[in-house]
């Protein structure tokens, strides 16, 4: 337990020291939050825009440290002989990993109370469905995670960054909102619900805006790639 | 009993045979340096003694343990330090100390500890702007932080400055006094010298020589070596000396005789006689450096498949040209 707590003060130590990380957590949401909230650039269909983009963008935070955060950060920790050097302590895989995971779940909650207040404050009323939300942000983080782990494993740090990075801004894209506003075409959308980021904005909409209902294959397809996430991340991960 | 044992290691890396049949044994209180000149194999035995990698062939044994197979209870019991890196970039030499400490039922004291490697006025410096001898005393005082019965150091003094470097020796054989069993691999034989009780030297995957430093420089004979213009004819400064002449490697030579002032007047007088310049004359015990480079050099020279190998004392080669230079 106690080596278990140092490795997750470590964690979180070390990304709070780490700009770029505070940037993909914490500022760009906000800065998204706030810009689609206030800025009309896409027609959302409604005038309550913030009811539209709180939740897709809680979601997004989800994404940004699970998937990108986590990714990256591990995958220059692998690049620099830091999982090597850790393999070789009575730490254990098993407690590196739970460190882990403990620390991304510590920075989402950071994440939602700062966004959740910046919403409240824009004028966003949500729907009680806290719980279900919460829910659909564990199964999110475990897919998102796992995609993250599973490229950090077994590709260089650089790819491992440039990959992160793409595919943040691919799921970005095709993450619900733009489409919503019915600017995707119907094959790309199709693809896009097969895809994790679409279900998870889709199922955190669902459950904090009444006026959104959610779509069929959403939290079938979340739970598959929370499931096949991780398990391609522990079969393919190098840590070497 | 010993701490280390390795048993007919093989470890092939696809096609690759870097280790090829290692055996070796190394005892607690007792430093045991293994060396070799690069891709010799050093790195793959270290990596299967501390369970990074499963022989392909062979048997490990550390505190008893394998390394692959016991591995969670073997991290409790050994201390490694890597050639480099390791560590978070942004990560502090007292943040590393208190993590790791956390890591071990008995650590030592994390202050005590910077203290003792030098590293109080920088104990809250990232890793990253360490000099390189800060990074590899930090690294050396993270590896030995669960009280170890073995450390395993890689080029423990790679990178490090002379004061470091005195600092980083009093530290190892501290460990061993202490009776830890300390591994280390290096390529800088003069420190080797100094610290190693024990060596195994390994060449192309195989052990070429292995033994206590006395034993293994009590075969080193007599000698005399000097350093000239490369490719000189060795044959006539052989008749000239009325011994044995070698070009270890270019420009140096070494005469295997006793050095006594009548053979270093030959050998000077044939050097004047050819306007020759003379550097570096020394006569007397061959010093480890050279004996590692004769060894090395002979087991390049043997035909592969010669299964010489593991002895204690070697016999050595005589005659002109002999020992491969390269």
């Amino acid at each position: 337990m106690k080596a278990l707590l140092a490795q997750v003060r470590t964690e979180l130590t070390l990304m709070a020291r780490n700009g770029e990380q505070l940037l993909v957590s914490l500022f760009i949401p906000l800065g998204v939050l706030i810009f689609l909230s206030k800025v009309k650039v896409i027609d959302l269909g409604r005038d309550d825009r913030v009811a539209v983009v709180a939740p897709a963008v809680l979601a997004l935070a989800v994404m940004s440290t699970a998937m990108v955060s986590l990714g990256i950060g591990t995958g220059f920790e692998r690049h620099y002989g830091v999982l090597k050097r850790l393999g070789a302590t009575p730490l254990g895989r098993p407690r590196w990993i739970a460190a882990k995971f403990l620390a991304v779940l510590a920075i989402e909650c950071l994440q939602w109370i700062v966004l959740v207040g910046a919403a409240l404050a824009l004028g966003w009323s949500p729907s009680g469905g806290w719980a279900l939300a919460v829910a659909a942000a564990m199964v999110g983080t475990a897919a998102f995670g796992g995609l993250g782990l599973s490229l950090a494993g077994s590709l260089p740090a650089l790819v491992n960054l440039a990959l992160c990075n793409g595919l943040y801004v691919v799921l970005v894209m095709t993450g619900d909102i733009v489409f919503r506003a019915g600017s995707l075409p119907g094959p790309i959308e199709t693809i896009a619900r097969l895809l994790p980021a679409a279900p998870l904005v889709d199922v955190i909409s669902a459950a904090l805006d009444t006026g959104h209902t959610a779509h069929a294959g959403s939290w079938p397809t979340l739970l598959v790639w929370a499931i096949v996430g991780p398990i391609v991340a522990a079969t393919s991960f190098r840590w070497e | 009993m010993p701490i280390v044992e390795v048993e007919n290691l093989d470890v092939r890396h696809g096609d690759v045979h870097a280790v090829n049949g290692v055996s070796f044994a190394a005892e607690a209180g007792a430093v045991t340096a293994v060396l070799g000149p690069n891709g010799a194999g050093k790195t793959s035995t270290i990596d299967c003694l501390e369970g990074y990698r499963a022989p392909s062939n062979g048997t490990v044994r550390v505190c008893g343990l394998d390394p692959v197979r016991d591995h969670a209870a073997l991290t409790r019991r050994i201390g490694v330090m890597l050639q480099a890196g390791g560590l978070h970039s942004a990560i502090r030499p007292v943040e590393a100390l208190r993590l790791f400490a956390a890591f071990y039922d008995r650590p030592r004291d994390p202050g005590e500890l910077l203290e003792l490697v030098g590293l109080t006025d920088r104990a809250r410096a990232p890793w990253r702007t360490l000099s390189g001898g800060e990074q590899q005393r930090l690294s050396l005082a993270l590896a030995i932080i669960g009280r170890p019965d073995v450390v395993f150091l890689d080029e423990p003094t790679s990178g490090v400055d002379v004061t470091g470097r005195q600092l980083i020796r009093d530290l190892i054989r501290e460990l061993r006094n202490d009776g830890a069993g300390v591994v280390l691999t290096s390529h800088d034989l003069s420190e080797v010298e100094e610290v190693a009780d024990h060596l195994v030297i390994i060449e192309a995957g195989r052990v070429i020589a292995s033994g206590s430093v006395n034993e293994l420089l009590a075969s080193a004979a007599d000698a005399v070596t000097f350093r000239a213009d490369p490719g000189l004819d060795v044959a006539s400064l052989a008749a000239a000396v009325d011994a044995p002449v070698a070009e270890v490697s270019p420009g140096a030579y070494r005469v295997d005789t006793a050095p006594s002032p009548r053979t270093v007047a030959a050998i000077t007088s044939w050097l004047a006689e050819r306007n020759l310049l003379i550097g570096d004359l020394s006569a007397g015990r061959e010093r480890l450096e050279s004996l590692f480079l004769r060894l090395v050099a002979e087991a390049e020279a043997r035909p592969a498949g010669d299964p010489a190998q593991g002895s204690g004392r070697r016999g050595r080669r005589r005659g002109g040209r002999s020992a491969g230079a390269r």
